[in-house]
């Protein structure tokens, strides 16, 4: 249970570069010895071996790359979470970078709960900008967009249009570094995540997502859209500004 | 284009493990180049979960690059989904540092830790685009170097690398460099020149400057081809492990790999004196790291990687001296964040060993690793192994008294004058262990793993043919037969490859011939068994026109030379031939670090001696200081005479498995 005795802390990280090749595991082992590295002062789980009390969110599949990566985790003691993400970016490989961190309200949902939506922004192969342009307005007026998978090695189809919350061709100025066609999606992540690969596919088979980059997460409730830092952010008192 | 990322990068959306080549460990070092430096790619022939935790290649890694003239930087095998991609794609090897093209290095160095790598260090050649045959290089070529334990005997490999190291190398790259700086600035031109240079390095063995005559299958000498060239190669040693507090930066690989914790060496060598153990035989003397280095690098080292475990490692760190001591501060003085595991291989198998154990397992007590290695006492002592039975009981009814509950057990089957009653000895001692264990706990579990011997060079049963493929069946089907409703599994090595392993461990320069047709036939990874094939081997010996048997399982006589003579350990031949005939009396050999000398060569001849970090010796029994070997001797038996002992083949365990520790499966 959240809040008990410690304190919970959510922060936001970004994950670029050649560090995308790591798994999401690799990335919560590599925080946990940042956290040790800068002698954060974790809560533990009681047990035979006790654990960081570290939760992470929505898993992101190896080789993309992410602006909005989310994990909660608990302290002993309250820190000064202002000085957080530089300590911590410095413990942690290169590429991935700690870009913010909010106390957490008592009895704030998990991450892996909370949050309903994601985006990406892809850079799209296969195709050129005209093309995609088309297959994605075809894609998007559809009641249904069937992709197979592979289940316990078998192919089943599965109808992916539920979880296209939208998707957009960028302008011809914002080709990626390689000069690709670059596409933003919003997929839903409730009740079972999507991957964008899988999107794509469904959108046009010969269309393959090249470079993937997760640009936000999102909390949505009461029909307000919540970024995860600010949704269940403790409430701070203003500091006093000396100016 | 000296950086191949933009290349490299969308290969790797199509491999196994993509991280395994981008580098960015915690520690990893981004040297900067020039024509003024001597660039080392330093190389691990396997993969890299396997290569990276190497401290060998990361000590070098580190002296290397604090040199004024010098850079290094690291690449492992690629696996072969990667190794097809970058030939699809026309892409070289590349270092994981800084993702340069290991044909532009100056020197390619590879570590020899196992005979089945062989076939990958000609593949890393061949991928960094040059000759892998070394007769066919250029001057623009890098120099390919070979170090590690195999490298003792080089004759296999000696077609494919221009120089070896023999023994330690924290002192010789240093002076390599020296001499491949000095022909760098002179122009690079003969690549003769540079290579005669370097054989005048001690510890440096340059198999072009040495010519082999035979006489039928035997070799008759191994020549040098010039005078200033020396007849023999002497190993090279540091004296004190106290001037060589490295790795000082140990890299975090950001995936895991074998052994993820930060690993403080405690010394080097071992005077135990196992007949059958290569690595105990060539790193004499004993070298401890002082008690108060060590416990700063631990120190520093948790600090600096955010690891929390910490393995102390060497071939047996229960015999450090002091070792009691320090575990107990490590395990109890470990400030800073949560909890810290600790684990050390340890060759002992005694109370005191479990003693150690349970200070260091608090909590967690899963498993624990013993090695008798051999299932009686007689053949223990034939092995040097003096284990006596009680010990072994007393070991596991420690253990299994307080609290573990799986108790792992090595042996070696295949080893000289080994009868049936020793083989089937190892099912006894386990069906013993399992109802030891089943007096405290019902789920007491017993694993035997089985390997088959290797006789390797440098060591006492350098002489001893092997146990051939069949042999080793029938004993590891004798073990299992007699295990059958033990409560006891058993785990063996293939028998094909330790008779492949058999090929290259005592193998001369015609062996290289049989590596090329191995790996030609796209034979890689073969320690890997989905990758193995012993008819491979068995048809490149054929093609070759060499006859597999005669390496592997046939004696060798006192007078025969060995292809390996020219290369020295320190021991002297005539000590190991006598404890060869020792063994065969079955007659033991006390630990000359805690008694006298008795004078095997190398301290003598290298002046050298042991160095311990603390005058009082690890206590306990017949293992630790005040060794009994009263029972030596008391048993003769005749070499060869009982059928089961037909000379046939087989591998040891590798001693980095027996651990005993915090995590220790
Ligand atoms: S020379 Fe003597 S003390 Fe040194 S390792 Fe050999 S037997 Fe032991």
């Amino acid at each position: 249970m959240r809040g008990d005795q410690g304190f919970p802390v959510r922060l936001r990280f970004a994950k670029r570069g050649k560090v995308r090749f790591i798994s999401h595991r690799d990335v919560a082992r590599a925080f946990e010895r940042a956290f040790r590295i800068e002698r954060l002062p974790l809560a533990f789980t009681v047990g035979f071996v006790p654990r960081p009390k570290v939760s992470f969110g929505l898993a992101l599949s190896v080789g993309h790359e992410s602006d909005a990566e989310y994990l909660d985790v608990e302290l002993e003691d309250a820190v000064d979470l202002d000085r957080w993400p530089d300590t911590l970016s410095a413990a942690l490989p290169e590429g991935i970078t700690v870009t913010g961190a909010v106390g957490l309200a008592d009895r704030a949902p998990a991450l892996q709960e909370a949050v309903t939506a994601v985006q990406y922004r892809v850079g799209v192969a296969g195709a050129d900008r005209g093309e995609v342009a088309v297959a994605v307005e075809q894609a998007l007026s559809r009641p249904t967009l069937g992709t197979t998978r592979t289940r316990k090695g078998r192919e089943v189809v599965e109808d992916v249009r539920p979880a296209l919350l939208g998707m957009e061709v960028r302008p011809v100025h914002d080709r990626d570094d390689d000069g690709r066609v670059v596409v933003d999606l919003e997929v839903s992540t409730q009740p079972k995540g999507t991957r964008p690969t899988e999107i794509l596919a469904a959108v046009g088979e010969h269309l393959t997502a090249e470079r993937v980059l997760r640009t936000h997460q999102w909390i949505e409730r009461a029909g307000a859209r919540l970024e995860p830092l600010e949704a269940d952010a403790r409430l701070r008192v203003p500091e006093a500004r000396a100016s | 284009m000296s950086n191949l990322w933009p290349a490299v990068e969308p290969l790797l959306a199509r491999v196994q493990k993509p991280a395994r080549y981008i580098g960015m460990e915690r520690g990893a070092q981004a040297p900067e180049h020039s024509s003024a430096l001597v660039s080392w790619l330093l190389v691990y022939p396997d993969t890299y979960e396997i290569g990276l935790p190497n401290q060998g290649l990361q000590i070098l890694y580190e002296i290397l690059n604090e040199r004024g003239d010098a850079v290094a930087e690291r690449s492992y095998a690629p696996w072969v989904d990667m190794e097809g991609e970058l030939r699809g794609a026309g892409v070289p090897l590349f270092s994981v540092d800084t993702h340069r093209h290991a044909g532009r290095f100056d020197v390619l160095a590879f570590n020899l830790s196992a005979e089945l790598v062989y076939t990958n260090v000609l593949n890393c050649i061949d991928l960094a685009g040059v000759p892998v045959r070394a007769e066919h290089r250029r001057p623009e070529d890098p120099i390919v170097v070979a170090g590690g334990h195999c490298a003792f005997n080089p004759e296999p490999m000696a077609d494919f690398v221009d120089a070896f190291v023999i023994g330690e190398g924290e002192e010789v790259v240093g002076e390599m460099t020296e001499v491949i700086s000095a022909w760098k600035r002179s122009g690079r031109t003969s690549r003769e020149g540079v290579l005669r240079e370097l054989a005048g390095v001690p510890g440096v063995y340059v198999p072009a400057m040495y010519e082999v005559e035979y006489d039928g299958p035997f070799v008759r000498e191994v020549r040098p081809r010039f005078a200033d060239v020396p007849a023999r190669v002497d190993k090279r040693t540091v004296a004190d492990l106290a001037d060589w507090p490295y790795p000082k930066n140990q890299l975090v690989p950001l995936v895991e790999v074998v052994h993820d914790r930060l690993n403080v060496e405690i010394f080097r060598g071992c005077t135990r004196g196992c007949r059958f153990c290569q690595a105990g035989m060539i790193t004499r003397p004993v070298r401890e790291r002082p008690d108060e280095q060590v416990r700063t690098m631990v120190r520093e080292g948790l600090r600096r990687t955010g690891y929390d475990e910490v393995a102390l490692t060497s071939l047996s760190s229960a015999d450090f001296s002091g070792v009691d001591g320090l575990v107990a501060d490590l395990v109890n003085k470990q400030e800073g964040t949560g909890c810290v595991g600790l684990s050390l291989p340890s060759l002992r198998v005694d109370a005191f060993t479990v003693g150690i154990a349970s200070e260091i397992q608090k909590v967690r007590r899963t498993g624990l690793t013993f090695a008798p290695e051999g299932g009686t006492w007689r053949i223990r002592q034939v092995i040097n192994k003096l284990i006596t039975e009680e010990d072994l009981y007393a070991a596991v009814d420690g253990a299994y008294s307080q609290g573990w509950r799986r108790v792992k057990l090595y042996f070696l089957t295949g080893l000289p004058t080994e009868m049936d009653e020793d083989t089937l000895g190892i099912a006894e001692l386990a069906r013993n262990v399992v109802k030891v264990g089943r007096q405290y706990t019902k789920h007491a579990s017993c694993t035997v793993s089985l390997g088959g011997f290797v006789p390797k060079p440098h060591t006492p049963f350098q002489w001893f043919g092997q146990n051939g493929i069949a042999e080793l069946h029938r004993k590891v089907g004798l073990v299992r037969t007699a295990l059958r409703k033990s409560g006891a599994q058993l785990r063996w090595h293939d028998p094909e490859a330790t008779f492949a392993e058999g090929i290259a461990s005592r193998g001369d320069r015609r062996i290289g011939r049989v590596i090329e047709h191995v790996w030609r036939e796209g034979g890689t990874f073969q320690e890997w068994s989905e990758r193995f094939s012993v008819d491979r081997w068995q048809d490149a010996m054929a093609a070759c026109g060499l006859d597999a048997e005669w390496y592997v399982t046939r004696h060798r006589t006192a007078d025969e030379v060995l292809p390996w003579d020219h290369i020295a350990a320190g021991l002297h031949r005539d000590f190991l031939w006598q404890d060869w005939q020792a063994s065969l009396q079955a007659h033991g050999l006390p630990d000359c670090r805690w008694t006298p000398c008795y004078d095997c060569g190398v301290c003598t001849d290298y002046a050298l001696e042991h160095v311990v970090a603390s005058p009082v010796a690890p206590a306990g029994g017949s293992q630790g200081t005040g060794q009994d070997l009263s029972q030596g001797g008391d048993m003769p038996v005749e070499f060869l005479t009982h059928p089961s002992t037909r000379p046939d083949a087989a591998t040891g365990a590798s001693e980095r498995d027996k651990q005993v520790g915090a995590h220790a499966g």
